[in-house]
């Protein structure tokens, strides 16, 4: 027993070292693989977010769509506070910055907290009024704080802070992939061992039965506040993160359409799955660009291949989503978490069949 | 603000209260029956935008309004047959996950057939005339929204009131199962309200893009969130409550507008529906039901 827990460690480290790797050897010649690491940096932001709604939806059982505007206020807060003071004037071209903010700058990750932190305190006060709210009616509330969010942002008379829709440019990029990728396994890290505490675990009491868990003594208000503000708070980091790796946001990055792709994400890799959401941000992520095929017009021969066009490819990618919602319910992962356990009774599984097959004699 | 101002804005607020209304209307009823939000209602809204425009590129008026209505209740029926109905015993959440899927495809649809850019909305004869009453100045259209609207809701009450669809339609929206078991054919219930739907919202689309002149993949998502508002404010469920709800958002947020604060007038929807959920869950007409709150 324990030879199979140390190969699991090893496998672990393995994985985790050949990833490192990886991200390193792509490093080594940014030009040429900008493309990859693109596509690794997005989807280690967005597995923050779908961590972090899973949290909420799959793990506490309340539907919340009001992910976008948490990001928002992550993105511009990191915005905000780190545009380089010379560039400043150039960017608020049109109405000048307010005075007090014009002189504050700070470094992305105090920025990104501070960022998490605004995220954080505007759903406490939206949660304290909403979350009494139960399932559909959560959901629309949610989203229509989110547009809500969005529609300050972007007002005239917020101008002088968040550059009102002209957005904000030239927002300091990443200069290594390493500093995304660190802090969102740490923020996945935080997440997971909130989930397996006895916070967790109330989480869980109430998806399962709200007034069963009351009767057993949990709070739950406090429950439900806890678990919607930590989850803006991480929703606030990656938006933080976005802005970072972006480089330039206006209001229109935060529409409700970010939303649903961060929901697909979570329904296709499994609400109640850490693992299946981190995956499944990877795997949407890349599905994007690997049918980016699909928008490029096909030959076979001489014979031109109709649909293949520009939008082909997200209607593709939404069907196969509805094609997930409809007959795959579960999503990649289902609520099971991965593990190696998994992986080896998967093997085992196959040679079974294989030696009952070779065996002969079964009548199925 | 003088009092021709404010009657010109009320009669604006009217008019797209009222195209606000026929929308409401199919939320509401979709609600009441599967109790689904039906997200892809607005983008259905949004297509039938799109059919107008190409049916009015080949047919004269009188035939591209029925053929947009008939093309929009098809869409919206094969949504239902397709999306909703092999998720009737799923769990509530799963349907709405595939409405909004459903609301996402049709975006990235009208995306791709349509591209993202906004069309012009062809213009329907007379309906773009201006009136003049007084100092009041105002398209037809304008006028003729309100009124049809209220026509609409008259005829369906009746229908819902008086006919045997009409009582199977109520049976099944106060009690899902037992309507099943009185011998209520619980599909075709639910086949007609999304006609019933469909109709409505294409026949306030046509209105609606009448006055906004251009369509684009987007313009349905956020007329649909507010038209869902505006069922909630009404009572979700009641028909007449969906018609006041409308009225009360389109004057609301006409006035929003005019005093300057356009682009908080979205925000104005959504805190009216938080203070509604919050004081009066069940709205101005609806039903006592515990589940909501």
């Amino acid at each position: 027993m324990d030879k199979k827990k140390l190969l699991k460690i090893i496998l672990t480290a393995l994985v985790t070292a050949a990833f490192l790797f990886l991200l390193f050897y792509y490093e080594q010649d940014k030009r040429k693989n900008g493309h990859a690491l693109s596509i690794l940096e997005r989807s280690a932001i967005y597995a923050v977010v779908a961590v972090a709604m899973n949290m909420l939806t799959g793990f506490t059982g309340l539907f919340s769509l009001g992910q976008a505007g948490f990001m928002a206020l992550g993105a511009y807060t990191v915005g905000i506070l780190t545009i380089p003071l010379e560039a400043r004037q150039n960017i608020y071209y049109i109405s000048g910055m307010n005075e007090t903010l014009a002189s504050w700058h700070m470094p992305f990750i105090p920025a990104m907290i501070i960022g998490g932190l605004v995220a954080a305190v505007s759903a406490a006060l939206i949660g304290a009024l909403i979350l009494k709210l139960k399932s559909d009616y959560l959901a629309i509330a949610t989203l229509g704080f989110s547009e809500v969010i969005r529609a300050i942002i972007a007002s005239p008379q917020f101008d002088r802070i968040t550059n009102g829709s002209y957005g904000l440019k030239k927002i300091p990029r990443f200069d290594t992939i390493f500093i995304p990728v660190i802090i969102s396994a740490i923020c996945i890290l935080l997440m997971v061992l909130l989930i397996r505490s006895s916070y967790g675990r109330a989480f869980k009491a109430i998806r399962e039965d709200e007034t069963a868990a009351e009767a057993m003594g949990i709070n739950l208000f406090k429950h439900k506040e806890l678990s919607f503000v930590i989850s803006s708070f991480f929703t606030g980091i990656a938006g933080g993160m976005l802005a970072g790796y972006m480089g330039s946001i206006d209001s229109g990055t935060f529409r409700i359409t970010l939303t649903y792709d961060i929901l697909l994400i979570v329904v296709l890799g499994g609400l109640g799955s850490v693992t299946g959401s981190i995956l499944g941000s990877f795997l949407v992520t890349a599905g994007r660009e690997w049918l980016r095929f699909f928008d490029e017009p096909l030959f076979i021969g001489s014979w031109q291949v109709p649909l293949f066009r520009t939008g082909f490819r997200m209607v593709v990618f939404s069907l196969l989503l509805m094609l997930v919602v409809l007959f795959y319910r579960r999503g990649i992962m289902g609520d099971r978490e991965f593990s190696w356990d998994m992986i080896f009774r998967f093997f085992t599984k196959r040679r079974k069949k294989v030696e009952i097959s070779s065996q002969g004699g079964s009548h199925d | 603000m003088s009092l021709v101002t404010i009657l010109q804005h009320t009669l604006t607020g009217v008019s797209l209260g009222g195209a606000y209304a026929l929308i409401a209307i199919g939320y509401t009823m979709v609600y009441g029956i599967l109790r689904l939000i039906n997200f892809a209602h607005g983008e259905l809204f949004m297509m039938a935008g799109y059919f107008m425009i190409f049916a009015m590129a080949s047919f004269p008026w009188y035939l591209s309004v029925p053929i947009v209505i008939i093309g929009t209740i098809v869409l919206g029926v094969v949504i239902e047959e397709l999306a909703y109905k092999p998720l009737r015993s799923a769990p509530r959440t799963s349907i709405m996950i595939s409405a909004i899927g459903v609301s996402y495809l049709l975006q990235n649809l009208a995306t791709y057939l349509f591209t993202a850019l906004p069309r012009g909305y062809p213009e329907l004869p007379y309906l773009k005339k201006v009136f003049q009453i007084g100092d009041l100045s105002s398209s037809l259209v304008t006028f003729l929204t309100p009124v049809i609207t209220i026509v609409l809701v008259f005829l369906l009450m009746q229908m819902i009131n008086q006919t045997k669809i009409g009582m199977a339609i109520r049976a099944v929206a106060k009690d899902f199962e037992t309507s099943q078991l009185m011998g209520i054919q619980i599909n075709n219930v639910i086949i007609f309200t999304f006609v019933i739907g469909s109709f409505l919202a294409a026949i306030g689309s046509i209105l609606y893009f009448t006055d906004r002149m251009s369509v684009n993949p987007f313009s349905g998502s956020l007329p649909g969130l507010k038209c869902f508002v505006a069922a909630v404010l009404g009572g979700i469920g009641s028909i007449p409550g969906a018609m006041v709800g409308g009225f009360i958002l389109g004057v609301g947020e006409t006035f929003m507008v005019a005093l300057g604060f356009s682009t908080f007038s979205d925000a104005f929807t959504f805190l009216l529906l938080v203070a509604m959920l919050l004081f009066k869950p069940t709205g101005l007409f609806g039903e006592k039901i515990a589940e909501k709150v």
